[in-house]
């Protein structure tokens, strides 16, 4: 019996790997994995605190998009037509490099952080 | 074609020509400095086509060669003793991350005190890795073993490395006569390059050695020793291919005069030329005494081994390693093992011999065989000895 | 050159779901560099705290085909890496015209156990990019001491205690022994300058041999500071020229705009005391006594550097 290859796992069959704990003989060689496969690992509920937005506040200068670590942060464009920030709290570990990075409009933050219930 | 004369280590070096592997990479280290120097010249006269990394340590040799085969290139390289050592802890992953790298050893002692002579313990050290172990006699076989190394590790029934084994000195430097083989049957014999099942593609992008945490490490680990017993078959079918393009048998297990045999030798490398005189000197005065030679040491066919052992007295293994502490020898370990597992209960003595590169003349194994039959009469497995050395 | 938005615009090939703390600068960083990717691209990682928290089977955060093998080695793993793809090439195994190879290691795993393998790998001349990631200590194994550790740190091998303060060496002068190798490309970067940092990548990137990049990345729970401030920490070793930011290409040093706008205006040159007081890996200089002598000391080293640099930047 050959071994499996991680490109022959498909996103369905490895939702199933994880939740079934696949044995050796279904899993692939060499300890390998299909590429991006953290997407479908939660991090959000770590988070103590999470992000929201204010928008009127928003500049649209995209710091949050760089600095955060986690990819919690899309740019989507309002209803201004401006690319503002989405919080995507499957992710977010609530760290706050975003509110203390936003520069905000004349000194009042566009995100700021508040304590998750 | 008309042999050539040359050292065990050029004979691999030409061996690795004839496969033309994508990369080398290597660190000189006596006695396998013919082995890059060779290989250094053929990249150099363009006889290759291979990249060959120069690295500035063994540790990035190891390194050098896992990271070369897993983007999908067909490695070799070579090491022994402390190099080997030094990339001891690459090893085990190169096995993990099922890369078929093949390694020549020109086996020498391990430091300390330093010595730089002949000697398998330092391949005994990583018998657990993964890897894939074999042991050479003469030249003619560490030739045709370092090619048919790539088809075995290759095989995507196996995808483990293999390691080829000859006695420091002994076979790395000594001039034998080796007859070659062309590079069309070379390259027809591994169907052309490799063919990797699993690499680093842009296309199809995989994460390879990722971090396992008691919920699936003993899987993985489960996987290599699946693939190890699976090498087991292909291993032989190799040696059968290998036989019908060259007329050269090759068996795992190999035996002499085993047919009658009421005692046997069992030892590995180059050692087996003189047991193979003394027992022909010892057969003229009526001893019935064979030779099992060990060629392929990891993975163990212990079958193969017993059904040669089934009818024998007495079992004298005779090996250039040594283990401290341990209730034998190295290779001793395993032939008890899997005498024990047969139910066979042939009396036993094992010898440590030839550490650092010390002689073992045929009339000392001759005078092996004496002092083992002379205990088994007694009615006594012998304790494990050091042979040859002073007190 | 792009604009930060336009870099936005760029895929990001490291996906959450990783499992770096919050506030991970090495999160941040990882992000930013994998903007810069526009070719096919193979990562390579050193063990440490990226390739840990962003591998852990069978989860991977990369989404480019990525290989760790050891903690020591990365540079001889891409080495072999780039010479495989080169041969098959050659024979026409692969299609690629050209892979960028991406090595990643820690400040552990770069300034300690990696630098042979590194210096080979650079002497060789490869053609891939080095990024350093360097937090200040092996912050994987639980914070001790590395040679990339800052002067006076507390880390839990070069504790503050009542006899010694911490850290008695200054920080191994790294880029210079990489410069020193006259590969092509070296620079300095941070993850609070995106656009330098990304820029630098691509241009790593796009030199033909070694490139290396050494950015500061901060770490919260090993330098001691709340999560929300590990772009500022990193900003801050700017300001205060701990971390100068430059290139070096083909042996000719530049100057860049967050360091030149300092080197212009020595009043916007911060004290060090700002980041060390930012930081609780630094408290025992504050209490529980002000430790001047040492804070001078510091002060005296980070500015025969930054003189230094500025010196070989021509400004």
């Amino acid at each position: 019996m050959p071994d499996v290859l991680p490109t022959d796992v498909s996103d369905e069959e490895f939702k199933k790997w994880v939740t079934e704990k696949w044995g050796y003989k279904k899993l692939p060689m060499a300890g390998s994995t299909p590429a991006g496969t953290a997407k479908f690992f939660r991090t959000g509920d770590w988070a103590a605190k999470q992000p929201r937005l204010i928008v009127e506040n928003c500049t649209s200068c995209y710091k949050c998009y760089f600095y955060c670590p986690d990819s919690a942060i899309t740019m989507v464009a309002g209803e201004d037509g401006k690319a503002h920030p989405e919080f995507d709290m499957f992710y977010c570990k609530g760290c706050g490099v975003c509110a203390y990075e936003c520069p905000g409009r004349k000194g009042e933050k566009a995100i700021i952080m508040e304590d998750l219930k | 074609m008309s042999k050539i004369a040359v050292t065990g280590d050029d004979a691999i070096a030409q061996a690795a020509k004839l496969v033309n592997p994508d990369v080398v990479a290597a660190y000189p280290i006596t006695p396998q400095t013919i082995i890059v120097e060779r290989f250094s010249d053929f990249v150099a006269d363009g006889e290759v086509d291979t990249e060959f990394v120069c690295v500035e340590s063994e540790h990035s040799a190891m390194s050098a060669c896992i990271g070369a085969s897993t983007a999908g290139g067909r490695v070799f390289t070579s090491s022994a003793s402390a190099g080997l050592m030094l990339m001891y802890e690459i090893l085990q992953i190169a096995s993990s991350s099922r890369t078929p790298i093949v390694c020549a050893i020109a086996n020498r002692a391990i430091s300390g005190p330093i010595n730089i002579h002949g000697e398998q313990t330092d391949q005994l050290l990583f018998r657990d890795s993964g890897w894939i172990s074999q042991f050479a006699e003469t030249n003619q076989e560490a030739y045709d073993q370092t090619i048919m190394a790539f088809k075995i590790g290759e095989h995507p029934e196996v995808l483990l490395p293999v390691a080829v084994g000859i006695d420091g000195f002994i076979l790395s430097h000594a001039i034998e006569g080796v007859e070659p083989v062309t590079r069309e049957l070379v390259s027809d014999f591994l169907g052309g390059e490799r063919k990797s099942i699993l690499r680093l593609d842009p296309d199809n992008p995989v994460s390879i050695g990722l971090l396992h945490l008691q919920d699936y490490y003993m899987e993985a680990r489960a996987q290599v020793r699946d693939a190890q017993q699976r090498s087991k078959q292909i291993i032989i079918d190799t040696f059968k291919d290998w036989q019908k393009l060259t007329g050269r048998e090759y068996n795992p297990i190999e035996s002499y005069q085993m047919d009658d045999a009421e005692y046997a030798f069992v030892t590995m490398g180059s050692g087996a030329g003189n047991a193979r005189t003394a027992i022909d000197e010892l057969r003229a005065n009526g001893e019935k005494v064979g030779l099992i030679k060990v060629r392929v040491y990891r993975p163990w066919f212990g079958n193969e081994f017993s059904t040669l052992t089934k009818n024998i007295k007495g079992i004298i293994s005779v090996e250039r390693a040594h283990s401290f502490g341990s209730p034998g020898g190295i290779l001793g370990q395993d032939v008890k093992s899997t005498l024990f597992d047969s139910k066979q209960t042939p009396y036993m003595a094992e010898y440590c011999y030839g550490l650092g590169g010390r002689d073992c003349l045929v009339k000392e194994w001759t005078e092996i065989y004496n002092r083992s039959i002379q205990g088994f009469n007694e009615g006594e497995n012998l304790p494990y000895f050091w042979w040859g050395v002073r007190e | 050159m792009p604009t930060l938005k336009e870099y936005a615009k760029e895929k990001v090939h490291f996906s959450g779901g990783h499992r770096l703390c919050a506030g991970c600068a090495a999160g941040s960083m990882a992000r930013q560099v994998t903007m810069a990717f526009n070719k096919p691209t193979v990562v390579c990682n050193a063990t440490g705290c990226l390739e840990v928290a962003s591998t852990i089977y069978p989860f991977t955060a990369w989404e480019v085909p990525w290989l760790h093998v050891a903690f020591e080695n990365t540079s001889a793993v891409a080495s072999g890496v780039e010479a495989a793809y080169n041969a098959m090439r050659r024979k026409g195994m692969i299609k690629d015209e050209h892979i960028d190879i991406v090595a990643f290691g820690g400040d552990g795993g770069t300034f300690d156990i990696g630098l042979q393998s590194l210096s080979g790998a650079l002497e060789r001349g490869h053609d891939f990019l080095y990024i350093c990631y360097d937090n200040g200590a092996y912050m994987n194994t639980g914070i001790q001491r590395s040679s990339g550790t800052p002067f006076a740190a507390n880390t839990t091998t070069s504790p503050a205690g009542s006899v010694v303060p911490g850290k008695g060496q200054f920080k191994k002068p790294l880029v210079d022994i990489v410069v020193a190798h006259r590969i092509p490309f070296v620079a300095t970067a941070v993850p609070a300058e995106p656009k330098d940092l990304i820029e630098k990548v691509r241009q790593g990137l796009d030199v033909e041999g070694p490139a290396f990049i050494h950015v500061d990345a901060s770490c919260t729970r090993g330098q001691r500071f709340d999560p929300s401030l590990s772009i500022e920490i990193t900003r801050l070793a700017v300001q205060t020229c701990i971390q100068p930011l430059y290139r070096v290409i083909d042996g000719e040093y530049t100057m860049d705009r967050p360091s030149l706008r300092i080197a212009s205006d020595p009043s916007k040159k911060k004290p060090i005391d700002e980041y060390l007081r930012a930081q609780g890996r630094f408290r025992h200089l504050y209490k529980p006594e002000q430790r001047d002598d040492l804070i001078t000391l510091f002060q005296e080293d980070i500015d025969k550097r930054w003189e230094e640099i500025k010196a070989k930047c021509g400004v």
